[in-house]
């Protein structure tokens, strides 16, 4: 494990990021006792680079809109979203278009849920999705391959999504991403409620799938399951990414790590010191100027609660700190 | 397994049917009972007669009988499938039924199957243009039907398309002065399009504005968003996930609809003198012919227990996933 994510950190100082995603923000409007309009922040000022043949886990809490931002780099947002900044794919800037072009084929998401699938469609048509007459022969057999290799028996073809036991439905929800031999694979919270076998056997899909040179974006709130098989851990919070570090940074008692916040997650986990830190994420109505982690931080000091602070490039790692150099 | 599920299912529903028809048939035999029909009034409609053979008569039908009894006279008769004998048709009220209800029946079949149609093309549209202005025009168009009254429609289109324009006959299922054999399939056909146009519009309302929310509903669901994730988009995705998951819930409840079109054809065969089921319905209660009318409630209520009965099978057996829960309970 250790040697493979020492490769990629030769990759990465080497070849471009597959996508780069440069101080985003995403924000809702909505109607509030008759006609006046708020502005929801969910993100803000987000950055973060996802390299092919790695795993980027983005770890955060359940609910602070992480699969907001898997939606937004698919564009499947809802109508009342506002997203701005810049975002690259393969250096090219990827806007609205481009995004209804390539999803479903380079940019492939794997669903939380089985909820994701047409309740009333047969398995395979599912996994298949929408193709051409002249493809279909061809999709059926790659489809029946795919399922194949991950042991869905071929009466599974013939299913529809309430047949499916949970570990197939995870098995079916990540077919659904190789069927297009997609570069860039979203998986929107893939493990919850999974025991530790099938857990790991998720995880090994996921693996696979980077070994053979995607890169896989692992959105999650399972920080133990994400360090396991992940090279990066993005550090999501409060709409934001406070910190981009690499997997073999979380060690010890967290000395490596950058910021306040991820050190403190580090250490709340029951293997650790399992001790928590006091207070919770800012609602995304409080509007902040200054670090979003200020409230809760110990080592904050006036600067900090002016203007976000900027993101620098630390020991290979991102983070947005006043207080690390 | 699965056969003997659907053996209990209509079995129950057996059951069940032959409750509804007692309680009909008490229900409506007291109503009937309770109103201040003279069957010998109905009988000789005009006509005055001697007391002496308004006694007889009176012995004939049965007037001074007391109730109960004579509920368990026609009960037991309609047992043996006899309805007994129309006093305004002077025919036997089985042969009554059959005739009129073939001709109503054709009327509503062609109306829900248009309306059927026509509305769940509306809704699919309007629903996919949710909010835009061809949507508006097809909420407008349905709120407008549903609060048009059915009788006031069909004058309209009877003043505008019969009388004005003359495309259509004013009346009557065939031209009047013709002997059956001479009337052709054209001509039939002429008499059913105003009074089906007029039973279907209405119909339409009601589907159409199901189908819209419906698909909206669907259209904001996770795995549309997902096909969306996955390049799929308008019209194919609307086709491949709307369509399919709006059609079951939309053909149950045009199923469910089938007492709605009951009452309808009564006003619309009143208005376009079709002598269909409805018009006979009217005649039976207003000239007091009580056995064609317990025979047409007894008809109208298997009716509407069939479209019942048949959008609880839609719903229970061919929807896969009602299916699986029956199985694994």
């Amino acid at each position: 494990m250790l040697n493979n994510a020492e490769m990629n950190i030769e990759k990465r100082k080497e070849g471009e990021a597959l996508l780069k995603i440069k101080d985003i923000s995403l924000s809702f409007s909505q109607y509030v006792s008759g006609l006046r309009q708020t502005e929801l922040k969910v993100i803000s000022s987000l950055s973060m680079e996802a390299y092919s043949g790695e795993i980027l886990a983005v770890v955060g809490s359940s609910g602070s809109g992480k699969s907001l931002l898997a939606h937004a780099i698919l564009g499947i947002l809802p109508s009342n979203a506002k997203l701005l900044g810049k975002m690259e794919y393969k250096g090219q800037e990827l806007t609205q278009e481009k995004k209804e072009e390539l999803r479903g084929k380079e940019i492939a998401l794997i669903p939380q849920s089985v909820n994701y699938l047409d309740p009333l469609m047969r398995i395979s048509d599912q996994v298949i999705g929408s193709v051409d007459e002249r493809n279909a022969e061809l999709m059926k057999q790659t489809q029946r391959d795919i399922f194949r290799k991950y042991d869905l028996k071929p009466d599974v073809d013939r299913m529809f999504p309430h047949e499916l036991s949970g570990g197939m439905a995870r098995r079916v929800l990540v077919s659904t991403a190789l069927i297009n031999s997609s570069k860039l694979i979203i998986a929107d919270e893939p493990t919850p409620g999974l025991d530790e076998k099938n857990l790991n056997e998720t995880l090994s899909y996921f693996r696979d799938m980077a070994n053979k040179g995607c890169a896989v974006i692992l959105i999650t709130h399972d920080i133990e399951a994400a360090l396991k098989i992940s090279d990066k851990i993005a550090i999501f919070y409060a709409g934001t990414i406070l910190e981009e570090a690499n997997i073999e940074d979380f060690k010890n008692d967290g000395e490596n790590l950058r910021h306040p916040y991820t050190r403190a997650l580090w250490n709340a986990l029951p293997q650790n010191k399992f001790q928590a830190i006091k207070g919770h994420q800012p609602m995304q109505d409080e509007i902040i100027d200054g670090c979003f982690f200020y409230e809760r931080c110990s080592r904050r000091n006036e600067l900090c609660s002016k203007g976000t602070p900027q993101l620098k490039m630390i020991k290979e790692g991102l983070v947005r700190c006043n207080n690390v150099s | 397994m699965k056969q003997k599920k659907f053996g209990i299912f209509i079995g129950k529903k057996i059951i069940r049917l032959i409750i509804l028809l007692i309680v009909v048939c008490i229900a409506s035999f007291w109503l009937v009972e309770q109103s201040p029909i003279d069957p010998v009034r109905a009988y000789i409609g005009e006509m005055s007669i001697q007391p002496e053979q308004r006694a007889i008569l009176e012995e004939y039908w049965g007037v001074n009988t007391p109730s109960h009894e004579k509920f368990f006279n026609w009960a037991g008769n309609v047992l043996k499938g006899d309805l007994g004998i129309s006093l305004i048709y002077r025919m036997p009220v089985t042969y009554v039924i059959k005739e009129r209800f073939t001709a109503s029946l054709i009327l509503m079949a062609s109306s829900w199957l248009l309306s059927g149609i026509v509305g769940f093309i509306l809704g699919i549209i309007a629903g996919m243009k949710s909010g835009s202005l061809i949507d508006k025009a097809i909420k407008t168009y349905c709120y407008v039907l549903i609060a048009t009254p059915t009788f006031w429609l069909a004058l309209i289109l009877l003043l505008v398309f019969s009388v004005y324009l003359g495309w259509f006959p004013v009346g009557l299922s065939v031209p009047i002065g013709l002997t059956s054999e001479e009337v052709t399939l054209f001509d039939r056909v002429q008499h059913l399009i105003l009074p089906t146009l007029t039973l279907s519009v209405l119909g339409v309302a009601q589907i159409a504005m199901f189908t819209r929310e419906k698909l909206i509903e669907i259209l904001s669901s996770d795995y549309v968003l997902f096909a969306k994730a996955r390049g799929e988009k308008g019209f194919d995705l609307v086709l491949r996930h709307g369509v399919r998951n709006v059609a079951l819930p939309a053909i149950t409840l045009q199923f469910l609809g089938f007492s709605e079109l009951f009452g309808g054809a009564v006003l619309v065969e009143q208005v376009f003198s079709y002598p269909g089921i409805g018009q006979a319905t009217v005649a039976a209660g207003l000239r007091s012919d009580v056995p064609l009318l317990l025979g047409i409630v007894l008809v109208s209520a298997l009716f509407v227990f069939l479209g019942n009965l048949i959008a609880d099978i839609i719903y229970e057996f061919i929807d896969p996933r009602i299916k699986q829960q029956e199985t694994t309970t």
